[in-house]
């Protein structure tokens, strides 16, 4: 099979959309068509491209897409002008995706009380930005001096503190941190404090002040009336030194310093889950504005990486989703602008998942699931494209009762995300794929190397997730695991049943060997998969040996092969001179016919 | 008020020069836009390019008469053959004027229709007379002999189409008719996968160089076979052999893979140029011979004869190159430069500075400085004097291309930037500019493409929404010049005539600028700050007064979008190119182009004049950078080793470098006088939109997409330019990788692209782009 790098628009979509223009094709003129159609939509799309860049500008808008058209005497596409994009949406009842274009409600715009201001004017600002080629930002690192005058009191607090934690007796330094631990009136001195530390640097030799420095550090970390604020940079960079640096007092080889890295690297980790707990913390929080939480999506996103968002975001994320959806479905006048909130956090949230699709599917090329290699990808024409069912949601962690800094009690091994277990990719795109739909840029085949891969993670997940994996074990979801590649052309003619999916490969084949044990053992939910395998009808045509060899080669191709898809539908018998797409968002059944393609526009950016 | 009495003489002319101005405002801009409305008037029988217009050009005759004659050599039969389809197609479909303008613009011989057309003589003046309708009862006439001597060349020269003969009606086919002898298909991938065997085993040495035989090889035969309708045939082909190419050539294979149909070819202009152009290959003579006996021994006249056909092998004698020199030349979409292409003797030297008297420049001072005090009179010292010296071996005579005459303002300008220039500040390794940015908020519009004038007073920004905008970075605010009206009331013989002809009521601190109907994709303001030039998408060019904030001049002759345009340093001339190929030259007051300098492959993306205003650079999406002579319209130098349209072009000061930007995110420097690239500076992860050289060309500053400035030590790479005879002569690069030690800094920004980099007079880095959260 070739590779299909571009776009490609089907028959059956050439023939449909013949028809609602009233004329009938035959299959060769069809095929004709579609081929020209294809090829006539590259060439616009090239020229297009050339407008985006001369506009100095990363993203392809209909306008560019409008003047390429232009320019080569062909009519314009009008109505998709909106500089925002338009929400493109999955029915959950059909196999259907579409554009989203609600009704609005004139008599509401129109008595509408806050009447929008006009734009704000295009100005130029000027800003030196660098001095003599140097920022000219406040070097980095640094403790500001003196924030506010402070009274006697502290000033002898502070002194009897750092005196004490300095000092000599071992009892006095504990006192002292069990004091700075929960004092609550202690945050004007933090600067203080910080400063103290940062001294790390000066006493490198001293493997016993850097141990009571960094005493010093998890007593602030800990302490819960202190915000750290900016100042964790400090201390994170404090607490580095001790981690990196080839300390003076290595030299001796008699000095532990092995323990003191050791501690240091414990506090890190403090450091970096307190923060974690507090980004979960306001997600978690319904009461918060929008742009709190997109702050924390964001946060744990660019901040935390993947673990963060898998962790943090990902396993509350069906909870949170519903109160989203709430928001963005409110098309009244008055919501307008928490809807517009709630739009930055669905696009937060999109950008956060998909990182973590891609970082998931990119560290585990072994056991995951297979890559958009089409040439390779034999067996897998005959799969559809299925919305995905609604999976039950996993229920998120139970992690709120932890206190804040409670992870750092048992010294570190406490950490709440101890029994976090990771979700497999699989399982976790089904669940995504139900909340986004085609939304995702990331796209995965659910072929065989996908159903190989174990259902459910190992038992011990007991009752934590009863069944987070629910669209693979259960029969009915495993079918509608999304099947998207490029290749995957899907049409209503290639499957005349929609059941003729394939289940997931047997898992006593060439699984990886790890699952196998334990997933016999495991107890409902491995067992609805081989119930599973059993109901649904096998297409035995497609020797189930050889694509599986194929695929490890073709599992996840590297970045740059693999291309940008996106999937785009053509549906709806229309009659008449009806030139809108049906709209299918509160239709109950899903029309009937309707073609599926998918693209892949690859532009020369 | 001492300035006014210090320059009567200046302010009468130049309130003289803006009350004409003004007065003849309305006028002026109908008969202007009058006057673009009808195409161009044939104007003379010549029709060659360089239609001289007898501007000021004209001062050099005998240079414009060269140019004739140097085109109408290059017009070979073959190329004419071309034309003539093209002509006969235009015809068909009925446009008539453009196959007026065609035969025009591409010199026809008119001569040689004659001969063939009985009626010569009344279509040649009805061509000439130019107005619509008799152009229109021409054409068929015209067109009949067009057919007539299109089919008596196809067999005067059998050799060049030998098809082409057959058909007594010659057809875009034509063009497109090498591709129609007949091969075993099925054969191809034999033959080239024997080549590739080849290539494979043949020593070291050669393999390199051999193999760039295989992009243009594939491309013809994939379109060979195309062309003949082996459409699966082609398919496979191309997916069996796609994967070999060099990557830099993804672009073009991206293209030509969506293409699988005859139809489709014809329509496309890449493929027809990939056609028309030979693929030029640079090999020595040794792999040549090594290539030359294999494909006979073989017996592979397939091959061998599109090598003979659309390749052009440039042999030189020597070492053959490596693949790292192959590939920092390689990457355009029709090979590399040959090397005599830029032989050409090129005079990048600076023009000699205008001696300007400075006899009021002390007291200026003083005044300013020692208010109060009586006035030492001081010896009169002549600034200017002691700056004179030689002329630059290498600068163009002071008249080879005719200047406007220096103005008293422009004087008075130079005396500003004199001053400015003596507090510049020395930059280098350990003396970095400070770097201000000017960022657009709330552009939702689009900013397409800003400018910064020479003295950094104003800005302007082309929009996306066919705007362009002047803002005044000074506190000094734009204000236009009174009506008509006013300007009769007010006193002319007053000493603040200037002052008073500005209508304070209309100050503000911008000024929007409305007429084009699309994206202003180029901006460029003229040297003496009067004028605005912007492109746009509209297929024009506008200029702009800064005096009344009002447009001048359309000047039409692009029918497509323009991407770019810039002025002369000189002002007077500027430059423009766009989506038709052709940059064309202009002088503000005709509103026909003084020259057009057509050879690029692919749209021209950016345009820049040359310190001296002799040269013009263009850059390309064919992925080439072309100096061209301005005074005869030649093509002196084609530089290529870009994988990426180019979007940025620079000039250094002293004129001897240009650096260029790409989208690939390289930026490269060469050597005007030889012709070679002497630099490769890495580091930007997105295409490149500005290059700036500093004041003095100490610092080069690239701005890009990825929202950083970079900074670079140019002295250091002009430094290291190693000049030996015998890699000019060979024309082979020796680059090294030093793009770290070059990087003196990469300073980010806030979520902006830069997209305009400017160094004020004294030395302080301007940077413009749009937020973009």
């Amino acid at each position: 099979m070739a590779r299909r790098r571009f776009a490609e628009v089907s028959r059956e979509s050439v023939k449909l959309m013949a028809e609602s223009a009233g004329a009938e094709l035959g299959d060769d003129v069809a095929a004709l068509l579609a081929e020209d159609v294809c090829y006539r939509l590259r060439e616009a799309t090239q020229s297009s491209s050339q407008f985006m860049r001369h506009a100095k500008r990363r993203k392809l808008t209909v306008e560019d897409f409008n003047r390429a058209l232009r320019w080569s005497n062909v009519e314009a596409v009008c109505g998709y002008g909106a500089q925002d994009a338009l929400p493109f949406r999955p029915a959950k009842e059909g196999e259907l995706f579409f554009i989203e274009d609600r009704d609005i409600n004139l008599v509401e715009l129109a008595l509408a009380t806050n009447i929008p201001k006009g734009c704000a004017e295009t100005m130029v600002r000027v800003n030196v930005s660098y001095l003599d080629g140097k920022g000219n930002l406040e070097p980095q690192g640094t403790v500001p001096s003196a924030v506010q005058s402070l009274s006697d009191d502290l000033l002898k607090y502070y002194q009897q503190i750092t005196r004490a934690i300095l000092g000599e007796d071992p009892h006095l330094m504990k006192v002292a941190l069990l004091d700075l631990q929960s004092n609550s009136k202690i945050a004007a001195l933090l600067p203080y404090f910080v400063y103290v530390i940062s001294g790390v640097k000066s006493v490198s030799h001293d493997l016993e002040q850097l141990n009571r420095l960094l005493h010093m550090v998890k007593s602030l970390v800990q302490n819960p009336y202190l915000y750290l604020g900016s100042y964790v940079r400090s201390l994170v960079s404090s607490v580095m030194y001790c981690i990196l640096e080839p300390l003076a007092a290595s030299i001796n080889p008699l000095n532990d310093h092995w323990t003191l890295r050791d501690y240091a690297a414990l506090l890190l980790t403090g450091l970096y889950h307190q923060i974690l707990l507090s980004l979960q913390k306001v997600l978690s929080d319904p009461v918060r504005p929008l742009c709190s939480h997109y702050g924390a999506v964001v946060g744990s996103t660019l901040w935390g990486g993947r673990c963060a968002v898998e962790r943090v975001l990902f396993p509350h994320l069906p909870a949170y989703w519903a109160n989203l959806q709430a928001v963005l479905d409110d098309y009244s006048v008055s919501n307008a602008q928490v809807k517009a909130d709630g739009h930055k956090v669905y696009g937060a949230i999109l950008v956060a998942v998909e990182r973590l699709l891609k970082m998931k599917a990119l560290s585990q090329p072994a056991d995951g699931g297979s890559s958009g290699q089409p040439g390779s990808a034999v067996g897998v024409v005959g799969y559809r494209v299925s919305s995905p069912g609604l999976s039950p949601p996993p229920e998120p962690l139970s992690e709120a009762a932890l206190g804040i800094a409670s992870h750092l009690q048992a010294g570190g091994a406490g950490c709440p995300w101890e029994e976090w277990t990771p979700v497999p990719l699989p399982a976790m795109y089904c669940e995504l794929y139900s909340f986004f739909g085609d939304s995702l840029a990331v796209r995965f085949s659910t072929g065989p190397g996908f159903g190989s891969y174990p259902p459910c993670p190992p038992s011990q997940l007991g009752d934590a997730r009863k069944e987070p994996c629910g669209p693979a074990s259960n029969p009915d979801t495993a079918r509608k695991m999304p099947q998207l590649t490029a290749n995957l052309n899907i049409s209503p003619r290639q499957d005349g049943s929609p059941r003729t999916d394939p289940p997931p490969p047997s898992l006593a084949s060439t699984g990886p060997g790890r699952s196998l044990a334990r997933s016999s053992s495991s107890s409902s939910s491995s067992s609805s998969v081989q119930r599973s395998k059993s109901s649904l009808s096998r297409s035995g045509q497609r020797p189930a040996g050889p694509s599986r060899d194929v695929f490890p080669k073709a599992r996840f191709t590297s970045p740059q092969t693999g291309l940008p898809v996106f999937s785009f539908l053509i549906g709806g018998r229309q009659r008449g001179r009806r030139c809108k797409l049906p709209v299918i968002g509160r239709v109950g059944k899903p029309v009937r016919r309707w073609a599926c393609s998918h693209y892949s526009l690859h532009l020369p950016l | 008020t001492r300035d006014d009495v210090c320059f009567p003489f200046l302010n009468l002319a130049h309130a003289h020069f803006i009350f004409k101005m003004a007065a003849v405002q309305g006028g002026l801009v109908d008969a202007v836009e009058e006057k673009d409305i009808k195409t161009e008037p044939s104007s003379d029988g010549i029709g060659n390019n360089n239609a001289n217009d007898g501007g000021p050009l004209s001062a050099s005759p005998s240079s414009s008469a060269s140019a004739g004659s140097n085109k109408s050599s290059a017009g070979a039969p073959e190329d004419q053959q071309t034309l003539l389809a093209v002509l006969q197609f235009l015809k068909k479909n009925k446009l008539t004027e453009s196959v007026d303008i065609l035969r025009r613009e591409a010199g026809l011989p008119e001569d040689s229709l004659d001969l063939k057309g009985g009626d010569s003589s009344g279509a040649g003046s009805g061509g000439a007379a130019g107005s619509g309708d008799a152009a229109g009862g021409d054409a068929s006439a015209l067109l009949s002999r067009v057919t007539a001597s299109t089919a008596s060349s196809a067999a005067v020269a059998p050799t060049f189409s030998p098809t082409a003969a057959g058909e007594d009606q010659p057809d875009v086919n034509v063009v497109l008719s090498a591709y129609s002898q007949q091969g075993d298909p099925k054969l191809y991938p034999v033959y080239y996968s024997g080549l590739k065997r080849f290539i494979e085993s043949v020593l070291d040495c050669h393999r390199a160089e051999l193999s760039q035989v295989f992009y243009p090889l594939f491309v013809h035969m994939y379109l060979e076979l195309v062309y003949n309708n082996y459409e699966s045939e082609a398919k496979a082909f191309f997916e069996k052999y796609t994967g070999d190419q060099e990557c830099y050539y993804e672009d073009d294979l991206r293209i030509l893979s969506s293409l699988s149909k005859r139809e489709h070819m014809r329509g496309n202009e890449t493929l027809l140029d990939f056609r028309t152009s030979k693929f030029v290959l640079r090999i020595s003579r040794d792999s040549y011979q090594l290539l030359k006996r294999h494909l006979q021994e073989r017996q592979n006249n397939q091959i061998w004869n599109i090598i003979q056909e659309h390749l052009y092998i440039d042999i030189f004698d020597g070492m053959p190159r490596s693949k790292s020199q192959i590939d920092a030349m390689s990457g355009s979409l029709a090979g590399e430069g040959k090397r005599e292409a830029n032989k050409a003797k090129v005079y990048y030297g600076l023009l000699k500075e205008p001696e300007i008297e400075l006899p009021l420049d002390d007291e200026d001072e003083e005044a300013e400085n020692e208010e109060g005090k009586p006035k030492k009179k001081k010896p009169k010292k002549d600034s200017m004097g002691s700056k004179s010296k030689k002329q630059d071996p290498h600068a163009p005579s002071q008249t080879r291309i005719p200047l406007p005459e220096l103005k008293d303002s422009d004087k008075l300008d130079k005396i500003m930037y004199m001053k400015e220039a003596t507090k510049r500040i020395r930059l280098g390794p350990d003396n970095l500019p400070s770097i201000c940015f000017y960022s657009f908020l709330n552009a939702y519009q689009g900013l397409t493409a800003v400018d910064f004038t020479d003295d950094s007073s104003l800005i302007a920004g082309g929009f996306a929404d066919s705007t362009v905008r002047v803002w005044s970075v000074t506190p000094k605010k734009l204000r236009k010049v009174k009506s008509a009206a006013d300007l009769n009331l007010i006193d002319k013989e007053s000493d603040d005539v200037l002052e008073r002809i500005m209508d304070e009521k209309t100050a503000s601190e911008s000024k929007i600028l409305y007429g084009h109907s699309g994206p202003v994709y180029g901006i460029s303001f003229s040297p003496d700050r009067n004028y605005l030039l912007s492109s746009s998408e509209d297929g024009t060019v506008r200029l702009w007064s800064l005096q009344t904030f009002t447009c001048l001049v359309g000047y039409k002759g692009h029918n497509y979008p323009v991407w770019d345009t810039h002025f002369s340093p000189h002002g007077y001339y500027f430059i423009s190119g766009g989506h038709d190929r052709v940059a064309r030259l202009w002088a503000t007051d005709h509103y026909q182009p003084l020259r057009m300098f057509s050879g690029h492959l692919a749209d021209i993306t950016c345009t820049r004049f040359h310190p001296n205003s002799n040269y013009v650079a263009t850059g390309s999406s064919d992925r080439t950078i072309r100096l061209w002579d301005v005074l005869n319209g030649n093509c002196v130098r084609i530089f290529t080793g870009h994988k990426g349209p180019i979007h940025a072009l620079a000039f250094s000061p002293n004129g001897k470098f240009l650096a260029s930007g790409a989208t690939d995110g390289r930026v490269l420097l060469w050597d005007i006088g030889n012709g070679m690239m002497f630099g490769e500076l890495k580091g930007h992860t997105d295409s490149i939109y500005s290059l700036r050289f500093s004041r003095d060309g100490e610092i080069l500053a690239s701005g890009s997409m990825d929202n950083t400035v970079r900074l670079w030590d140019a002295l250091k790479a002009f430094d290291d330019l190693e000049t030996d005879d015998f890699t000019a002569a060979t024309g082979h690069v020796h680059l090294q990788d030093n793009s770290q030690e070059l990087l003196l800094g990469t300073y980010v920004s806030k979520s902006t692209p830069v997209i305009h980099l400017h160094f004020t007079r004294r030395n302080l880095l301007l940077a413009a782009g749009s937020y973009n959260p």
